[in-house]
């Protein structure tokens, strides 16, 4: 999995691949102006990876098209030519989706970056892809509307990059993915045909295409449209924080508190050394002494609101909480998620390196899975942070490297490995909602059959006959499965065999 | 007293039936309840029953999810929901207590919580299905949040058994609300109606459907005790009867004797001139009307606004049930249906005539 990280430095090739570059900017230049077509070697840098930036790979060029047609011209040619696109948003991906083929190029969505149409009554608005997600709701605050997935990076991120990715966000078990909240997209076909997807009318007709294409992490074609549904702000939206001396007891009061039919807007769970880390960056009012605080936030009408709060801190008393503590105000509820918000950030503070893992797990499991998360830690000598979609049972271990220590990120990377597995062993899965990208590829041989990797390789042909879009990402050939398993099952065993498999 | 659901796995019998079939290129007919069988085209071909293959492979309500045996009865499963006081977000019309969960996903139909709380394919999570070549695949999972491999859960949701049989399905479930209350306004017109239930959807109010017909626009409310007095407070209107069993399952007046039923969907806010009887659903987003001469010149006026026109029921060879969509579209169907059922054994020329 580590070899791919250095490019190889054959004077020949080199030679041959500054010919072929060359060649190829002349020919996107023919449609698009010398700028959108990045050829130098210093302006290629800054493309060579995405948010898992222990992967890099310069592309052969950069484009940059600014309208759905330059977008399908691109395409087209690539088609023609068999030349790998990997498509980019903002480049956050945290599984290498955006990273850069060798012999490909790179189609940054950035220029297509205008909100095209708000409509209030119908509450949608279309946007080009290269809108970034924060951007949407603060367009629309001003009409008591927003756009409900909110990923951690929404400042930053895509909302195309969002739509491959199926993005979620800490809001997702109530108001849904990003799935939920698309109701149409434009797409570029892989071999330049422009197909609309989806329809407004709420009874899709035919086989869920926008569905298929959601998630799709850029190998389906390259969305260039896309029409959001907006939600009114709810009228009142409150956090509360339970402090725990027990991380299993947060776990089991999230279980209670859905079991008592409420859903909270968020629910989130961070462990002792998570807290820790986001109390010493924002000092969020976070209790450091905590094994788990569960961040809470309730919503709807004002009556709605105060009864559940009552029922909910009734509940986590009961399940062992130490203390329950109810933000006061605006200002003290967007601090209690300021510090969940910025534990990535937090953690990449106090360790040179940090390596996030995504699999999602049924809720109940949550004791098991930490437990075992906390010994392979220890086993690995590599201290783990925890933050956990709580409600919707995604996980966010953050392992602590340091890259510069000869062999810790492979090691790193096979501790990261083991405990996907352990997701699958326990009903679960490699990627909640950052995508497989290049990272989680041969952990998805241990989560799907041959027959069913075959199946989804046949899809992608029904759209992408050449395979020329972000071409060795999400899903894996056998041959890459075969080297796999070698190195991962040890005498036909399969991992965790003590654990039952679900 | 609690629901008993039978278990029974008959997937073996399913896969000896489906090899022979694609062996010999003879055409099966997928057969849940039989509850929608007048929705989609005819078909050919030997009948597959499914319903037997039955049971709960797993539920347990604090995760919200439940994992079923496709044959499992509609009802049933709504019955073993509601003892742990949960049910299905998208209110599925079941047509007779014969439908079966397959049925379900298959046709994709969604009741009046649609607008508001999701169709069948916001609540999928997972599938097994038996493919044309009598494989058993497994995609998605029974968490509920999946984004390892092409969705190819939801493309089940909808593709009226065209892409495989349904083995097992995992779905989200959610707590059903507290309370629930209906209440009726006057609205002359189709428009003012329109305009008004999106203005109110603009708010945050706890809606849970809405529907207009004859000049009388009902909604409902759904919620907490306080949240829905509260919202009943501000919005005024007459407390009215709860329609919605009856608007879903079609025993609503409008619907009755009705053989030949129209649905147009359209984006909830278009304007779409119409001199004859409506009923409107989903804030505009779904409009019935009685089937007529001018089916076609109806679709042709509907694909204009990007919507469609279904024949709900009542359709035929020359006025198919669904509209036919675009060739790019079309031919992404085509070849997605090669990639699952090579054969072509399926419920040929169910959703689009040769597909
Ligand atoms: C600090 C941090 C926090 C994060 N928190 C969250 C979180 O809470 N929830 C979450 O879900 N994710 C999270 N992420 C991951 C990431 O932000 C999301 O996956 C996001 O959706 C990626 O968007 P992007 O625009 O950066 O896409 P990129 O990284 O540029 O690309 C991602 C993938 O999408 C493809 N792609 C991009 N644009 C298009 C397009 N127009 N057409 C087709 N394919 C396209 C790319 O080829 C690539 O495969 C986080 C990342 C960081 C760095």
């Amino acid at each position: 999995m580590t070899a791919s990280k250095k490019q190889q430095e054959d004077p020949l090739a080199a030679d041959k691949m500054l010919d072929k570059r060359n060649k190829l900017a002349d020919l996107f230049r023919r449609f698009l102006n010398r700028e959108s077509v990045i050829d130098q070697t210093t302006s290629l840098a800054a493309y060579e990876c995405d948010g898992l930036s222990a992967y890099r790979q310069t592309p052969l060029l950069v484009v940059l098209p600014d309208t759905i047609e330059q977008v399908q011209q691109v395409v087209t040619l690539c088609h023609e030519h068999r030349i790998p696109i990997v498509s980019r948003g903002a480049g956050t991906s945290l599984s290498g989706g955006a990273l850069p083929h060798e012999d490909g190029i790179v189609l940054s969505l950035a220029k297509m970056n205008r909100i095209l149409n708000i409509d209030q009554l119908s509450r949608t608005v279309v946007v080009e892809p290269g809108v970034r997600n924060l951007a949407v709701s603060e367009a629309v605050q001003h009409l008591g509307l927003y756009y409900a997935p909110d990923p951690s990076s929404q400042i930053a991120c895509s909302i195309g990059g969002n739509v491959a990715e199926n993005a979620g966000g800490v809001h997702c078990l109530k108001y849904g993915l990003t799935v939920h909240n698309i109701l149409g997209a434009k797409l570029v076909m892989p071999n330049g045909e422009l197909v609309i997807l989806g329809q407004q009318s709420l009874q899709s007709q035919g086989y869920d295409l926008l569905a298929l294409v959601i998630g799709s992490e850029g190998m389906l074609g390259v969305v260039v449209e896309v029409t959001l549904k907006l939600l009114p702000i709810p009228e009142c939206a409150r956090v509360l924080m339970g402090v725990f001396d027990d991380v299993e007891k947060a776990g089991n009061s999230v279980a209670e508190i859905i079991a008592k039919g409420i859903i909270p807007a968020g629910i989130e769970l961070m462990d002792n050394p998570a807290i820790r880390a986001a109390e010493d960056f924002v000092k969020a009012g976070y209790p450091i002494e905590a094994e788990a605080i569960l961040i809470c936030e309730l919503d709807g009408t004002e009556e709605e609101v105060e009864a559940q709060i009552t029922r909910v801190e009734a509940v986590m008393k009961a399940a062992g909480a130490n203390e329950t503590r109810l933000a006061k105000d605006e200002a003290e509820r967007l601090l209690f998620w300021s510090g969940r918000k910025a534990a990535f950030p937090a953690v990449g503070r106090i360790s040179p390196d940090y390596y996030c893992i995504d699999g999602t797990i049924p809720r109940k499991t949550l004791g098991v899975v930490l437990n075992e998360i906390r010994r392979l830690s220890e086993e690995y000598k590599l201290p783990i942070a925890n933050v956990f979609h709580a409600g919707d049972g995604n996980l966010h271990p953050l392992i602590l490297y340091d890259a510069n220590n000869e062999g810790e990120l492979e090691k790193t990377e096979e501790l990261g490995s083991k405990i996907l597995q352990l997701c699958i062993a326990q009903g679960g899965t490699i990627t909640g909602e950052h995508g497989v990208g290049v990272e989680k590829i041969g952990e998805m041989c241990v989560q799907f059959s041959e027959l069913e990797l075959n199946q989804f390789h046949a899809i992608r042909d029904s759209f992408d006959s050449n395979r020329i879009m972000n071409p060795g990402k999400g899903i894996p050939t056998l041959a890459r499965c075969a080297e796999f398993n070698a190195m991962h099952v040890h005498n036909g065993e399969l991992p965790f065999p003590e654990l039952e498999r679900l | 007293m609690a629901v008993k659901i039978v278990e029974q796995d008959l997937h073996e019998e399913f896969q000896a039936t489906i090899r022979e079939a694609a062996a010999n290129a003879k055409p099966l007919q997928i057969i849940g309840g039989g509850s929608k069988a007048f929705y989609g085209n005819a078909s050919e071909g030997e009948a597959l029953d499914v319903s037997g293959h039955s049971g709960v492979i797993d539920y347990d309500p604090a995760e919200l999810v439940i994992t079923l045996r496709a044959g499992c009865k509609l009802k049933d499963v709504e019955t073993l929901l509601a003892e742990h006081n949960q049910m299905f977000g998208f209110e599925p019309p079941l047509f007779s207590d014969q439908a079966t969960i397959g049925g379900m996903i298959a046709s994709g139909l969604s009741g009046p919580r649609r607008a508001f709380s999701g169709a069948v394919r916001d609540f999928i999570l997972g599938v097994k299905i038996l493919d044309g070549r009598g494989d058993v695949l497994n995609f998605g999972g029974r968490v509920i949040k999946n984004v390892a491999g092409f969705d190819l859960s939801r493309l089940m949701v909808g593709a009226m058994g065209t892409l495989g049989v349904l083995l097992e399905v995992s779905l989200r479930v959610i707590p059903k609300f507290e309370t629930e209350a209906t209440l009726s306004f006057v609205h002359e017109t189709a428009e003012d109606h329109i305009q008004w239930i999106n203005e109110l959807g603009g708010r945050p109010l706890p809606l849970s459907a809405s529907m207009w017909h004859k000049g009388q626009s009902l909604i409902r409310l759904s919620g907490s005790e306080r949240g829905v007095s509260s919202a009943i407070e501000k919005l005024g209107g007459e407390s009215s009867d709860a329609v919605w069993e009856q608007l879903k399952e079609q025993n609503y007046p409008f619907f009755k004797g009705q053989t030949s039923l129209m649905r147009i969907s359209l984006p909830p806010t278009t304007h779409f001139q119409l001199n004859r009887d409506q009923l409107i659903e989903w804030g505009g987003a779904q409009r019935w009307l009685q089937g007529g001469s001018d089916m076609e010149v109806l679709r042709g006026r509907a694909s204009h606004f990007h919507g469609s026109l279904c024949i709900f029921r009542g359709s035929s060879e020359t006025h198919p049930a669904f509209q036919a969509p675009d060739d790019a579209v079309l031919s992404l169907h085509r070849s997605l249906k090669s990639k699952f059922d090579p054969a072509r054994i399926f419920n040929r020329d169910r959703l689009y005539l040769g597909l």
